[in-house]
């Protein structure tokens, strides 16, 4: 949802007072801060790599602070710096008591900032478990076979 | 209201902003409009045909196809990388989209009106001093014309194989009424009746405008929900 003419600051700026954020100069640098993309704040947003424009897009998206995200593989396109610093921000956002709902093939991320998590097949779920029951080894089995399984 | 407006505003600014990095569509309206003063000019012969005559004809020609250039580009960039999904998803009204864009479509065709106008007057030796004042009026009455009922069509056609080809046959029947009523006035104008001669078409351009702004603004909403 970027406009590739305009850079990231403009395009995180626009998001913000689309939903008009209070003190949105400050809020519009706090999300690119969080993304790391301060640096390249400048730059046409059609001059940057796909893993920066996804940063961008994480950028806008959580600007005006929303009660409820869902994220469709927010990770893709990610490096490993990029990765870490939106499992941080979904981390932050979700002590703050936001909803957050990530649909994602990351497990290490996904199952860290999990506190439910299920593995869907078919569009139905083959597993379902809240955080304290979540094994990583065998959650990682069940995807692998639901994978196998198509 | 003052939300609609300032959130109309946000939207206008950002569309401009877009076209002055890109400039895509301006110079092509310009280039166009340039273009089809010369070929007529050429094509036109002055011991049949008055200049006052011609002029108003060539120049609502012109606005229009050129007009239809810019209205194209204003929802296609919003089908970039579907940031039109967010628009729609922000607390922002419907009727806040449909008028920010107008509004952004509207200073591109001025802007275009501002360098056709003088070259229309130097290339037909009209003289633009006393009839400048109301030939802008009747420009910015039609522009407004042409513009609500082009921004309409625009998010109408740009989800489609045929944007290009649907927008002119949607838009110009709607257009006819702006276009008469701009050239016929225009005419009066030029072939140096008073003002008043042109009050009557002066009075139909804002007729149709009100129709055409308020019609549009209203439908807007209709052509972007599911």
């Amino acid at each position: 949802m970027l406009y590739e003419a305009l850079s990231p600051r403009e395009n995180v700026d626009f998001a913000a007072r689309l939903y008009g954020v209070r003190d949105a100069r400050a809020r519009v640098e706090d999300s690119l801060r969080r993304m790391s993309m301060l640096e390249r704040a400048d730059a046409p947003v059609r001059s940057l790599s796909r893993g920066m424009q996804q940063r961008v897009s994480i950028a806008r998206a959580m600007v005006h602070g929303p009660q409820l995200v869902l994220a469709d593989e927010p990770y893709s396109g990610l490096d490993d710096s990029g990765a870490r610093a939106l499992t941080a921000l979904l981390a932050e956002l979700r002590s703050t008591g936001t909803a957050i709902i990530v649909v994602t093939h990351n497990l290490a991320e996904g199952l860290s900032l999990a506190t439910h998590a299920a593995v869907m097949q078919r569009g139905k779920f083959i597993r379902y478990d809240a955080a304290e029951r979540i094994d990583a080894g065998s959650y990682a089995t069940t995807y692998r076979e639901a994978l196998a399984g198509g | 209201m003052a939300d609609i407006l300032n959130a109309a505003w946000l939207i206008a600014r950002k569309d401009l902003t877009i076209e002055f990095r890109t400039r895509s569509a301006f110079f092509s309206a310009v280039i166009f409009a340039l273009l089809g003063l010369v070929i007529f000019y050429f094509a036109w012969d002055p011991t049949a045909v008055a200049v006052t005559d011609l002029a108003p004809g060539v120049l609502w020609v012109i606005f229009t196809f050129s007009g239809l250039l810019g209205l194209h580009r204003s929802f296609g960039v919003e089908s970039e990388d579907h940031a039109i999904d967010g628009l729609l998803a922000s607390p922002i009204s419907r009727e806040a989209i449909f008028i920010g864009k107008a509004l952004a479509n509207l200073i591109f065709v001025a802007a275009v009106q501002l360098i056709a106008i003088p070259a229309l007057m130097l290339f037909y030796n009209l003289p633009l001093g006393d009839v400048a004042a109301p030939l802008i009026a009747i420009a910015v009455l039609a522009a407004i014309g042409l513009v609500a009922v082009g921004t309409l069509f625009s998010a109408m056609a740009v989800n489609t194989r045929l944007a290009e080809l649907l927008l002119p046959m949607l838009s110009l029947p709607f257009f006819v009424p702006i276009v008469i009523g701009a050239s016929q006035s225009t005419a009066k104008l030029l072939s140096g009746r008073p003002v008043a001669e042109a009050e009557a078409w002066i009075k139909l351009l804002i007729a149709f405008d009100i129709i055409f702004v308020t019609a549009c603004t209203l439908a807007y909403p209709f052509t972007v929900d599911d």
